[in-house]
């Protein structure tokens, strides 16, 4: 590259960087997901809750950047990791934490839990539990919005290890061949579970799978919020103007293991700490720094999302539970 | 006798018989490599290798077709479903083709084949992580249903099961894997299709199987410090039903209260109650009685939880009503 293009390029680069408003907005949403979840940590080995808990803990920017294109009426549907898309879809660390703890004030009225968050008001269907039994869902969603004209997107995320179910080819395959509005978002951390990418996928590259299907796709790193958001503003426009599905690879890194209970001996030290270097929290905050925020006014925002979630703590520490008896009603409507 | 926990029986039994036969191999999520989700398969790859002892993708509708498709040439595959759950994704390979591949082929094609995995609710994992299959599994006609209670019984179940010539479905308590048992020394099998006594009484017969029978016992220890004495059988297999020991227990202590984990509308329950209701109506003194899991998808509040299983407050009050005692 020579010295002019270098700085054509550094000049492009520049352009294309966010208002500091913007960017200021996707530091505090990653901070708060990621302070949020090291809550739920704390109180998960204080046993205020149990069962399983999945941390998103590294891949925040993914869920931040990915939502930040979509317009409040668009859907997002994911899998039981899915505090972060929860949170970035507007629903409140309140709620969220107020859910894993069990309490009636929880977004699902502690009925669902970790991997059931949903709020219908924020246009967010839900965690699910069966990995791959959300996707046939996501194309349902984009269906509906074909059907009605309403012109909204539904974003659908899901991990490397939902690949190899029918669920998701079916999902994929309908969405494809009746053009839906829909963007399936693949967050490839490598693992599922214990399990590497090599073990589950003969072809490494998932985005790959796009291409039988006559679909338009895309692949790239997930460490940066605005690369997230740019790369999959591209493929929601595609959905909102001409009504086509696209298969996204986010490739992305879970610094925790795979839920509270996982050893993960399935990977070195090395390999964990290596990854750390591409903190999508550091690289946030770095690109404020680099929009010229104060320092001050940085850790203004930080100290904003340590009150936010202590208040969340304490407000779900003093909410009550529902009653057995109103429980038969949740299971028939009326 | 040797004292091992739940998984370490389960383990045994599937070593013993891989050692035995190499027509048997052991497939499912994570159980090679990361030595099983529950350790059930802990050194197993070690000592069988990659061959015998196979990691899959989350792929239960392909992995589940695998197998059957190795069995009905010859092979003799043991599939471990990460958690019963998970089998509602392969529940077409199950019931349309494990299930029938034998009555359809008029009788060509048999399939030696094992399901196994855990079952039931265990602690805070919600609607789509806590349910019962068994009474699903067992309405199939061409599929046999097992769920041990205890080191014992997994074990030399586990065996038989393997060495059965027809598809099982294999449900281990998820909440029973670090139980401690004693189990015999050397090599035991335990036969398919027969009950056991687990704890003899005069005075009622409490029914449950896979961990309700811990709250059954737990019931009849309470029972007893008030001078009840209750009579506790497992079936042990939902199908085949060891409807004979069931009748001969009921008839004696004229009183039967069924504790099952599962819904009741169309539950093991609910078959077993109208077996006993047709063979010992007239030596019952009150009606068969059911305690089940609640009629609804598991909530995940850990109180509304514990409310949602049959526990042993509510048993002993359910059979004290049987006794007319309260
Ligand atoms: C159908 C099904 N099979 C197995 C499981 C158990 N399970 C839960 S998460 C998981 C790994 C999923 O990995 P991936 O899709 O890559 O998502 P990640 O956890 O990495 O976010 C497995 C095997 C399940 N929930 N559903
Ligand atoms: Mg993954």
């Amino acid at each position: 590259m020579s010295a002019t293009e270098r700085e054509a390029a550094e000049l492009h680069e520049k352009s294309r960087l966010p208002e500091k408003a913007e960017l200021a907005k996707y530091y505090h949403q990653m901070l708060a997901i990621r302070r949020m979840e090291e809550a739920l940590a704390k109180a998960y080995a204080l046993r205020k809750f149990g069962g399983f808990l999945h941390l998103y803990i590294g891949q925040e920017a993914v869920a931040v950047g990915a939502l930040a294109t979509l317009k409040p009426e668009d859907y997002v549907i994911a899998t039981y990791r899915e505090h972060a898309h929860a949170y970035a879809k507007g629903m409140t660390a309140k709620s969220i934490i107020a859910e894993l703890f069990g309490k009636a004030t929880g977004c699902s009225q502690g009925l669902g839990g970790s991997m059931h968050l949903f709020d219908a008001s924020k246009n967010f269907l839900g965690g699910y539990g069966i990995v791959g039994g959300h996707i046939p869902l996501a194309a349902g969603t984009a269906f509906a919005s074909k059907y009605r004209g309403d012109g909204r997107v539904t974003l659908c995320f899901f991990g490397d290890g939902s690949v190899p179910q029918g669920a998701f080819h079916e999902g994929v395959a309908l969405a494809a061949l009746w053009r839906l509005p829909v963007v399936f978002i693949c967050e490839n951390n490598l693992y599922s579970m214990g399990t590497p990418l090599y073990r589950s996928l003969s072809v490494s590259d998932v985005s790959q799978k796009a291409l039988a299907y006559g679909m338009a796709r895309d692949r790239f790193d997930g460490e940066d919020v605005v690369r997230v958001r740019d790369r999959v503003a591209e493929a929601v426009r595609r959905a909102r103007n001409e009504s086509l599905p696209t298969l996204i690879e986010i490739r992305t890194y879970r610094f925790r293991g795979h839920s509270m209970s996982d050893a993960g001996l399935y990977r070195t030290k090395e390999e964990v700490e290596e990854s750390k270097k591409r903190d999508p929290i550091t690289f946030g905050r770095e690109l404020l720094v680099r929009a010229k925020m104060d320092e001050k006014d940085i850790v203004a925002i930080e100290d904003q999302v340590t009150a936010e979630i202590e208040e969340a703590v304490k407000f779900a520490d003093e909410s009550p539970e529902l009653a057995y008896e109103r429980l038969a009603e949740f299971t028939y409507k009326e | 006798m040797r004292t091992v926990a739940f998984r370490e029986a389960l383990n045994e039994a599937i070593a013993e018989e891989m050692e035995k036969d190499d027509r048997i191999f052991l497939m499912g999520e994570e159980v090679g490599h990361y030595d099983g989700a529950y350790k059930v398969s802990k050194g197993l790859l070690k000592r069988f290798g990659e061959k015998r002892v196979i990691d899959t993708p989350i792929a239960e509708g392909g992995f589940v077709g695998v197998g059957i498709g190795a069995a009905m040439v010859g092979l003799r595959p043991i599939i471990e479903l990460m958690t019963w759950n998970f089998s509602f994704v392969a529940a077409d390979q199950l019931i349309n083709n494990a299930a029938k591949i034998r009555q359809m082929s008029g009788g060509q094609f048999t399939l030696p084949i094992v399901f196994r995995g855990p079952g039931g609710s265990a602690h805070m994992l919600a609607a789509q992580h806590s349910q019962s299959t068994e009474a699903l599994w067992a309405h199939i006609p061409g599929l046999k249903v097992v769920m041990p209670a205890n080191p014992k019984d997994a074990k030399g179940l586990l065996k038989s099961a393997i060495r059965d010539n027809n598809p099982i479905v294999f449900i281990e308590g998820e909440v029973l894997y670090a139980d401690q048992g004693e189990i015999p020394d050397g090599e035991y099998t335990i036969p398919l299709g027969v009950a056991e006594v687990k704890r003899p009484g005069t005075d009622i017969t409490l029914i449950g199987w896979s961990k309700m029978v811990k709250i059954a016992l737990a019931t009849a220890d309470a029972l007893a410090a008030e001078g009840i004495e209750a009579e506790v059988v497992d079936p042990r297999t939902i199908r085949p039903l060891d409807e004979e020991l069931l009748v001969e227990s009921v008839k004696k202590t004229k009183r039967c209260l069924i504790i099952e984990e599962g819904w009741p509308f169309n539950g093991v329950g609910a078959e077993i109650a109208y077996r006993i209701g047709r063979r010992c109506f007239d030596d019952l003194d009150a009606p068969v009685e059911r305690l089940t899991g609640a009629d609804m998808p598991m909530p995940y509040n850990h109180h509304l939880e514990q409310q949602c299983i049959p526990d042993v407050p509510r048993a002993v009050a359910a059979a004290k009503k049987l006794l007319y005692l309260e």
